[in-house]
């Protein structure tokens, strides 16, 4: 099927304001799609209220409305532009909601313009907690499980059967009102009696807790002939509990074997199917009983999400791009693999190195925020970092975050051990730092597993960048075997300074005097193994989800097409070991 | 820290990548391969088609889950020797018995450690699979003059008749774990413990035999079916298995075979079989079905290719009627699969039993059963019509069983259904 010939003019919804949860990810996703549907000859109308973004530049599409995103204004511009079509799934929620919106009232009917990217039924069936979970049972996975109680002794017989603890939620509250975790019957007794005091319908909803289980995303692309490609699969370092936007993740997916990550493709594909995301990408997060390896969906996105983001700069596919292309009808195997040239889009990125992204926070200005992580996403920004293994990536990402105490120290440690510990177990800003100098401490990987539900792998691999510092200070002199060893654990030389009592600049002589130099690999989503790979991006970038035209921080472009937004300062090359060339602020902090 | 022992990897023609000992001590020599897949080390290690062959793993950590029971292909390791970049220093997952250190030890797998992996592929990829030596241990200190020698004297793999080494020396039977609908009689030219899965779970009782089994031998069986399997090796170099598989053909007996099996159906109908230069070994290939359009995510581990004409239909050169290439990588339009129209045959160059890998191509073991069940329909009609000297059972009882499998396309019902309908 190549592109469809209905389509000559396509209204793209855009995301709207910057918000913490939905940010500049929503942008380039939008300016891909313009982008692309022009190049394709097809007439693009722009809606997006905030100005402060790169797709409402001039150039980027025929017509730009710099208009509220209600139906209202939707109704007057597609009177006005008489589109053939609304592209919603690349703003982000807010063009969800507005494309359902407009369905709701008729607008889209009325004037004949058909939804593409994800029709009404399947967006609904992905919101719709019922109906995602019976899809989710009809695809043979698992969701929690859930009881409805009307009386505290019916609650208790149901929590026998869930297990303790479990989440109480009263049915139509607002706000989450009433809601929480009962760790107790003594517990469950008292937040059910409230619950069902505050719930109008007198009921409450029971489920089993997945809080510390593994958190574990896929992203999915399927075209309308349905062939399903998974593009990336991404593991939380965080356990569930804490929002995957503020968790630290890795890419790809690092302690699964393979039948444990193909049940999860199995399940991915046979909801994208069932969900009916014609074309286009979706995200579908996981999670993981560590101990049994019991799997529950949490829940899918049928549109591209922040995580697609993450996902298209570390394999090299460009997820909006090609959903902007599916969307217009041509087959994944019609569209060309855009960084070998010679292969075509049909195929699953395979990572010969990991991806990092750690969250950035504002809590100083927040003052009177809750710094506790929860299921409620709370960080301002992100930094991402790829890396030939994942210490590199780690310490590299660390690294970007720009924020004085974000790197691994070795200094002796003020605190007991049992101190450190304990503040481990509360997921905060900054908790992978005391992680490290609770292990450096003395701490065990299975006092800290107990404590944080961090994977016993992810800890070990802390373990290893503490064992490397001891070496180096223990060395009796820094050679060129030992630096080596450092760069490949993604050391800075202002970290080896410390360690050795020197400055970063004479860390930094010593190693060119020695010849030891980083190298650069590129991100050529095949491992290796296909001839004609173009060169692409692999920088470490920070990137700040208020606007970085506003802060006028570092922007970054996550678009691996090395033609994307000449405003980025991407499609250069660099360290796959480290960054170094440049007095980067990021390594004068460490 | 565990000390760090120094070992190289040499490759035939003279590069050198030094790295750190890992798994057994000691020097092992092979054809140096590069394997893509992100997940599934233990049933790459396992898969006895990885014999004779020193195998990179690109993915850089390998050993993070360990190594369980339930996930070996067969029941030991094959890969002459294994490169990685960070091995797994910790276990975790809830399912492993072992760590994968312990098992490349305790069989004597000698492996490299903290190797640029990406620069080795590179290498293959713009030289080609080559010959390669890992030195470790004592070995390790060996002149780099006296280590190329070595590499340079290990034997080849094209011409390689590496079957006897990887089957099993006596038959053995796995009961069908479904509703039996019949046998299947693999020809163990390295079978994997998924394609075995996959075909008792369809019904089957599988008799796995030696890859030196006679026709009279297979045949005494009374298979409703015959399954060559994947396995190491030059297809060339398999005269043995390519008559064997016409005696197969010859007599009806429907067929379906992966891989090296792919291989010597395709030689078996007289097309020629080359060498890749760096061959497909991961799990993300996108293969084309051509027949109906869908792209599959497969897992692949070939060295050696079909040539047969990728457009339409042609007359097989050894006389079994037509044949068709039924399937494509569209990464590089290699051959993946090809079927036979007028007698009951067909295979694939990929991994539909995956482990490791995507579930994709499943569904062509469920052809395979379709064919088996319309074959044996066809021959039940036909016996029942024997009298009516127009169709003879022969003719009969393959062609249908094709149809009836979806693998011709067009055609119109085949006389034998009317007639024995009409009986």
């Amino acid at each position: 099927m190549p592109k469809r010939d209905d389509i000559r003019s396509v209204l793209v919804i855009g995301s709207g304001p910057i918000v913490i949860g939905q940010a500049v990810e929503f942008d380039y996703s939008g300016t891909q799609a313009c982008r692309v549907l022009r190049e394709e000859g097809v007439r693009v109308i722009l809606v997006n209220s905030n100005p402060a973004t790169i797709m409402t530049d001039p150039d980027f599409a025929d017509a730009t409305y710099v208009e509220p995103i209600t139906p209202a204004v939707i109704e007057t511009i597609i009177a006005k532009e008489k589109p053939d079509a609304i592209l919603p799934t690349l703003g982000g929620q807010t063009a969800l909601n507005a494309a359902i919106a407009l369905h709701e009232q008729g607008i889209l009917a009325k004037y004949g313009v058909e939804l593409i990217g994800a029709k009404v039924e399947a967006i609904r069936k992905g919101e719709d907690r019922q109906l995602f979970k019976d899809l989710v049972i009809q695809a043979g996975a698992e969701v929690a499980r859930s009881y409805i109680a009307h009386t505290v002794e019916e609650a208790l017989g149901y929590a026998e059967d869930l297990g303790y603890p479990l989440v109480v939620r009263p049915s139509f509250t607002m706000g989450g009102l009433g809601s929480g975790f009962a760790y107790t019957p003594e517990e469950l007794r008292r937040i059910v009696g409230d619950g069902l005091h505050s719930s109008p319908t007198a009921e409450v909803l029971l489920e089993e807790s997945i809080l510390g289980w593994k958190e574990y995303e896929l992203e999915l692309m399927r075209d309308q002939a349905d062939n399903t490609v998974v593009v990336c699969s991404i593991e939380n370092v965080d356990p569930v509990g804490v929002h995957t936007g503020d968790s630290i993740t890795v890419a790809p997916a690092l302690t699964l074997t393979d039948r444990e990550y193909q049940r999860l493709r199995d399940i991915g594909i046979d909801i994208i199917r069932l969900v009916g995301v014609d074309t286009g990408g979706c995200n579908i997060q996981f999670a993981v009983e560590p101990s049994t390896g019991r799997i529950i969906v949490i829940e899918m996105n049928p549109r591209v999400s922040r995580s697609s983001a993450l996902a298209s700069k570390a394999t090299g596919f460009p997820i909006a791009k090609i959903a902007a292309k599916l969307a217009i009808g041509y087959r994944l195997d019609e569209i060309p693999n855009d960084i070998t040239g010679v292969t075509p889009a049909s195929f699953e990125p395979t990572l010969d190195y990991i991806v990092v992204k750690v969250p950035r926070f504002a809590f100083e200005k927040f003052p009177a925020a809750d710094a506790r992580l929860t299921t409620t996403m709370k960080s301002v920004g992100e930094a991402m970092a790829i890396g030939r293994n994942y210490t590199t990536a780690l310490q590299k990402a660390l690294r970007s975050l720009e924020k004085r105490g974000s790197s691994f120290s070795w200094t002796p440690s003020t605190e007991a051990v049992a101190t450190l510990v304990e503040r481990a177990s509360i997921p905060t800003d900054g908790r992978i730092v005391t992680v490290q100098r609770a292990l450096f401490a003395g701490a065990t990987v299975e006092q800290l597993y107990e404590a944080t539900g961090i994977d016993p792998w992810f800890l070990d691999q802390i373990v290893l960048i503490n064992e490397i510092a001891a070496e180096i200070a223990a060395a009796p002199e820094l050679d060129a075997d030992l630096l080596r060893l450092a760069k490949g654990h993604g050391f800075s030389d202002a970290q080896l300074g410390e360690l050795r009592g020197l400055g970063e600049a004479e860390v930094r002589a010593v190693r060119h005097a020695l010849g030891v130099r980083p190298v650069y690999k590129t991100v050529d989503t095949c491992a290796g193994s296909s001839r004609r790979s173009r060169r692409t991006t692999t920088r470490p970038t920070t990137r700040r989800r208020r606007s970085s035209r506003a802060t006028g921080a570092r922007s970054s472009s996550w678009a691996p097409d090395p033609t994307a937004s000449g405003r980025a300062s991407s499609s250069t090359t660099r360290a796959c070991t480290r960054r170094s060339r440049s007095p980067a602020p990021d390594s004068r902090r460490s | 820290m565990r000390a760090r022992e120094k070992a190289v990897l040499v490759l035939e023609d003279g590069r050198r990548f030094s790295g750190q000992a890992y798994g057994a001590r000691g020097r092992t020599f092979g054809e140096a391969v590069f394997a893509t897949g992100m997940t599934g080390y233990q049933e790459t290690i396992t898969d006895p088609s990885y014999a004779g062959q020193i195998v990179l793993q690109t993915a850089p950590h390998i050993g993070n889950t360990g190594v369980n029971d339930e996930d070996p292909e067969s029941s030991r390791i094959w890969v002459a020797g294994y490169v990685v970049r960070d091995p797994s220093r910790t276990v975790s997952n809830h399912r492993a018995v072992r760590s994968l250190d312990d098992d490349l030890e305790t069989q004597g797998v000698v492996g490299i450690s903290g190797i640029d992996t990406r620069a080795v592929t590179r290498h293959l990829r713009d030289k080609g699979a080559m010959r390669a030596g890992i030195f470790s241990g004592a070995d390790a200190d060996l002149e780099a003059h006296d280590q190329l020698g070595l590499v340079r004297e290990s034997p080849e793999m094209t011409g390689s008749h590496l079957s006897t080494a990887v089957s099993t020396p006596v038959l053995y039977t796995v009961e069908a774990t479904a509703e039996r609908i019949g046998s299947v009689a693999i020809v163990d030219l390295g079978i994997k413990a998924a394609t075995i899965r996959a075909l008792a779970e369809r019904g089957f009782d599988v008799h796995v035999v030696p890859e030196s089994v006679t026709a009279e031998e297979l045949f005494a069986l009374d298979p409703s079916a015959v399954f060559y399997s994947n396995g190491p090796g030059d297809p060339g170099a398999s005269d043995d298995h390519v008559e064997l598989l016409r005696a197969v053909l010859r007599r009806g007996t429907p067929f379906f075979g992966i891989c090296f099996g792919n291989q010597l159906l395709g030689r078996a109908l007289g097309f020629g079989t080359y060498k890749l230069p760096f061959g497909h070994r991961g799990i993300n290939q996108p293969v084309l079905d051509r027949r109906t359009g869908r792209v599959e995510i497969t897992a692949h581990n070939h060295g050696f290719a079909v040539d047969a004409p990728l457009d339409g239909p042609v007359e097989t050169p050894a006389g079994f009627g037509r044949a068709e290439v039924t399937h494509v990588d569209l990464n590089d339009d290699v051959v993946e699969g090809i079927a036979c129209l007028d007698i009951p045959a067909f295979s694939v160059q990929y991994h539909p039993e995956a482990a490791a890998g995507p579930h994709d191509s499943q569904y062509l073991f469920d052809r395979f059963r379709d064919m088996v069940l319309a074959s044996q329909r066809s021959k039940e009609e036909a016996i029942a019509v024997e009298a009516e000297p127009q169709v003879t059972p022969r003719d009969a009882s393959p062609r249908q069983g094709a149809e009836a499998a979806g693998l011709t396309s067009g055609t119109e019902p085949a006389a034998p259904t009317q007639t024995g309908k009409d009986a």
